[in-house]
């Protein structure tokens, strides 16, 4: 059945058997074997880190399995390189745009052609290239720069260039998510009908339900680096496609929690923004955190949840609606945070949180080192006292650090983690926001650090915390709230959550 | 010998200038703007341009073939872009720091070997007088041209051609649009920099060899009276396109050559003001082309200055 499909065109079928890599001790893709037949449009579902990138990086020749063996029309290949990948007709369209900017759509096309001739007879490429369009479903303005389009037509573009230059299959990663729904669906549909008439067979990263459900012929689902499903796409029902991606086990929720719940402490209405794609809109009609409970904002990543902590901490304009805590409005300025006790942990804390060429003591006292013991602010910098309570901070955080006068980026993700978290949670907090605070931390740190959390809370600060791990949310939380496209879909008890239930309306399905 | 022509003098004298003093502008600017398509920015040049007045005006007394002399310029100008290149494709390395060192030691080194070629009379560069037709004299100076002008047209109307038509180009521009891109084309950007940049100084140091050779036409420290800087200015002003570069040149020759115009038909007073016009205007574009919020179009991304 191989040989009718291994000629020089049409859609190529891919097979990886038993596909397994490991960064050290740490399996990141475990035993992964799909199949992509020839013409077919297949997805590729997972939450983020459940292995889908460094699956397809595998087969684009990024990285070297481990384990397992690469089929490409049911024979075994190598691929050592991505040059190699290209040769066999394997190609890939990047979530963000490879495509030059200032050079028209003609222009990028050609150039990226490996025998691109030295003088450029414009006359015949324009020629060649009115023919290879004639062949596609789709046409892209030829003569205009690539920056004067629109994102739709970008991704079209890059999908072209692919054809173009002759590959037949294709690894999408997520090609929607810099476009709007409409575009989305347009994209989305060409290349279904590309694969329906056998030019390509495509294989697509996603984690919108909608568009497998609406685009894929079949579907292969990750979590934690293993296969947990794959069948086709009419054969399966969201509800069990969003059990598979999320896991049906409940994690034990965390059960140190003491003390009542307070009064309202961070109030939110209203608020009106735009993403940062510059697309879409967020869009939070009201938000209650009250002293004495974590809310944890459940979501899949690129759903305003971001853009929310970035509102929250003063990074993104809005422009309608009002912030207030304990009753005052916030404009997330250093003297109201002070004044008002607000603490704030975002994700990549290194980068969002420290000076990274500053020393630990120093990045430990931006949040002390203008305050006099009174309140007051000063202008004359006392270094000894700086030091003393950085010190003082480091030990009781269990910093690990060869001095106070390292530089905070000589320090492991976990220990800048601790550092800020040791900044943060010192003094009176009445408000914690936090972002990803675990994200690529170590079993131990992940531990720790959840039950500095816990700790927070049940000394009466009101905790919001904002993550892509479920499992986080549904251990630390005591109300979970789900964004999906900007705005909040549901809102539960965390007691009573369901995660069936919460994985639906992660996905958009209501 | 020709009449009076009056007021005319000025147009006409404002029309030899922007000619004679443009090419300076030209030749250094379609130099920045090669070396910043490729995505760097070379401030050094005008150290090239005195270094190549310099090593022009001395190879020329040498030998005493003008041409020679810009040969000279060119290999030295060449060697200066390459040292910066080199420069700058090592690990963090500020290409706007290297240039402006680079800038002060050109002219160091321009001072230093130059000190004995300050007296001597070299051959000047031949020009072509288009103005034969005319019996005023103000005409004839008007319209005496240098090759070297002419060869500046050709070089901005064959790197505009190069820019589109050719591998070579495109591979400059995606190299100074987007480092990503060309590294996954297998391009290596450090490499299309650093000879983008050589090329770019060989054409800064035919500039000074204008300068030295034919106008004003001797070598000494005060040569330059910002021509290079304003070069980066001008190519910013011309969109990196090498034809606006012309025309560029032109505009700021000719307010050049307003404050001598003017001067030159009796004005007496306040005519000195018009000789910062070269000034004001490089003041005046960087004011309007500026923008908050949109970028410039036509800026090669790479830039560290659109960054």
């Amino acid at each position: 059945m191989t040989n009718d499909t291994s000629k020089a065109s049409g859609a190529i079928g891919i097979e990886t058997v038993g596909m397994t890599m490991q960064f050290g001790n740490f399996t990141a893709l475990d035993d992964v074997s799909i199949k992509v037949t020839p013409g077919s449009f297949h997805a590729l579902l997972g939450e983020n880190g459940a292995g889908k990138s460094t699956l397809v990086k595998c087969i684009m020749g990024f990285y070297h399995a481990t384990k397992g063996q690469l089929m490409v029309d049911d024979r075994e290949v190598e691929v050592p390189d991505p040059r190699a990948a290209h040769a066999l007709g394997l190609g890939m369209v990047y979530q963000h745009f490879t495509l030059v900017p200032s050079l028209t759509a003609a222009e990028n096309l050609v150039i990226s052609r490996d025998d691109a001739p030295a003088v450029i007879d414009w006359r015949k490429e324009r020629e060649d290239l009115a023919a290879f369009l004639d062949t596609m479903p789709f046409k892209v303005p030829l003569d205009r720069p690539v920056m004067s389009l629109a994102a739709g037509e970008k991704q079209k573009l890059e999908i072209l260039k692919q054809l173009y230059l002759g590959r037949r299959f294709l690894i999408l990663d997520e090609p929607t998510s810099v476009l709007t729904p409409a575009e989305a669906d347009e994209v989305l549909g060409l290349v279904r009908n590309l694969c329906r008439a056998g030019k390509i067979s495509v294989l697509m990263i996603s984690h919108k339900f909608r568009e497998v459900t609406t685009f894929a012929d079949e579907v292969s689902i990750l979590r934690r680096g293993a296969m947990v499903g794959g069948e086709k796409v009419s054969d399966l029902s969201t509800d069990e496609m969003a059990a598979m991606m999320v896991g049906a086990e409940l994690p034990e929720r965390n059960s140190d929690r003491t003390g009542e719940l307070g009064k309202t402490i961070l109030s939110i209405s209203d608020i009106r923004a735009i993403d940062r794609s510059g697309l879409k809109p967020i869009e939070i009609d009201a938000l209650n955190v009250c002293a004495g409970e974590i809310v944890g904002i459940a979501g899949i990543s690129g759903n305003g949840q971001m853009e929310l902590m970035e509102i929250l901490s003063g990074q993104r304009e809005y422009s309608e609606g009002s912030i207030s805590i304990k009753g005052a409005s916030y404009s997330a300025t250093r003297s109201e945070a002070r004044e008002l006790c607000v603490r704030v942990l975002p994700e990549e804390p290194l980068r969002n949180a420290c000076v990274s060429n500053m020393t630990v003591a120093e990045n430990i006292g931006f949040r002390y080192f203008d305050v006099k013991n009174g309140g007051s602010t000063r202008f004359w910098i006392n270094d000894r006292e700086i030091r003393k309570k950085a010190a003082e901070l480091v030990s009781a955080f269990k910093v690990k650090t060869t001095s106070l006068d390292s530089l905070i980026a000589s320090l492991s993700g976990g220990n800048v983690q601790r550092a800020v978290l040791a900044r943060e949670l010192t003094g009176q907090v009445d408000l914690l926001v936090i972002s990803n605070p675990c994200f690529g931390l170590d079993f131990s740190a992940v531990a720790e650090i959840r039950s500095r959390i816990i700790m927070a809370r049940n000394s009466g600060s009101a905790v919001l915390l904002m993550s892509e791990d479920l499992d986080e949310i549904l251990e630390l939380s005591d109300r979970i709230i789900v964004m999906s496209e900007g705005r909040f879909a549901f809102e539960t008890p965390a007691a009573q959550a369901e995660v069936g239930e919460i994985g639906r309306y992660m996905a958009g399905h209501h | 010998m020709g009449g009076d022509i009056g007021l005319w003098g000025v147009p006409l004298a404002i029309l030899g200038g922007a000619i004679r003093v443009s090419t300076p502008f030209l030749f250094v600017s379609l130099g920045e703007c090669l070396t910043e398509r490729s995505g760097r920015i070379n401030l050094g040049l005008e150290g090239t341009l005195v270094f190549g007045a310099m090593s022009a005006y001395a190879v020329a007394y040498e030998t005493g073939s003008p041409w020679m002399g810009v040969l000279a310029a060119m290999i030295a100008g060449s060697a200066f872009g390459l040292l910066h290149g080199w420069i700058c494709s090592l690990p963090k390395v500020n290409d706007i720091a290297i240039g402006i060192a680079l800038m002060l030691f050109g002219m160091g080194l321009a001072f230093f070997f130059g000190k004995s070629f300050i007296q001597p009379v070299a051959p000047d560069l031949p020009a072509i007088n288009f103005g034969f037709w005319s019996d005023y004299t103000q005409v004839q100076a008007a319209l005496k041209v240098n090759i070297l002008f002419l060869i500046g047209i050709a070089a901005s109307l064959g790197l505009w051609w190069m820019f589109r038509n050719t591998k070579i180009g495109l591979i400059i521009r995606v190299v100074g649009d987007s480092t990503d891109a060309a590294r996954a084309m297998g391009l290596r950007p450090n490499l299309v920099r650093l000879l983008s940049t050589a090329a770019g100084g060989a054409l800064a140091g035919v500039g000074g060899a204008y300068l030295s050779l034919y106008y004003p036409g001797s070598w000494n420290e005060g040569i330059s009276s910002g021509q290079g800087l304003m070069a980066v200015a001008l190519v910013i002003f011309a969109r990196w396109n090498p034809i606006y570069c012309f025309w560029a040149a032109l505009l700021f020759g000719g307010a050049g050559a307003l404050g001598p115009a003017l001067q030159s038909v009796g004005v007496t007073q306040g005519y000195y003001l018009f000789y910062a016009a070269p000034y004001v205007l490089t003041l005046a574009v960087m004011i309007l082309t500026s923008s908050a919020s949109k970028t410039m179009t036509g800026a090669p991304a790479e830039l560290s200055i659109t960054k």
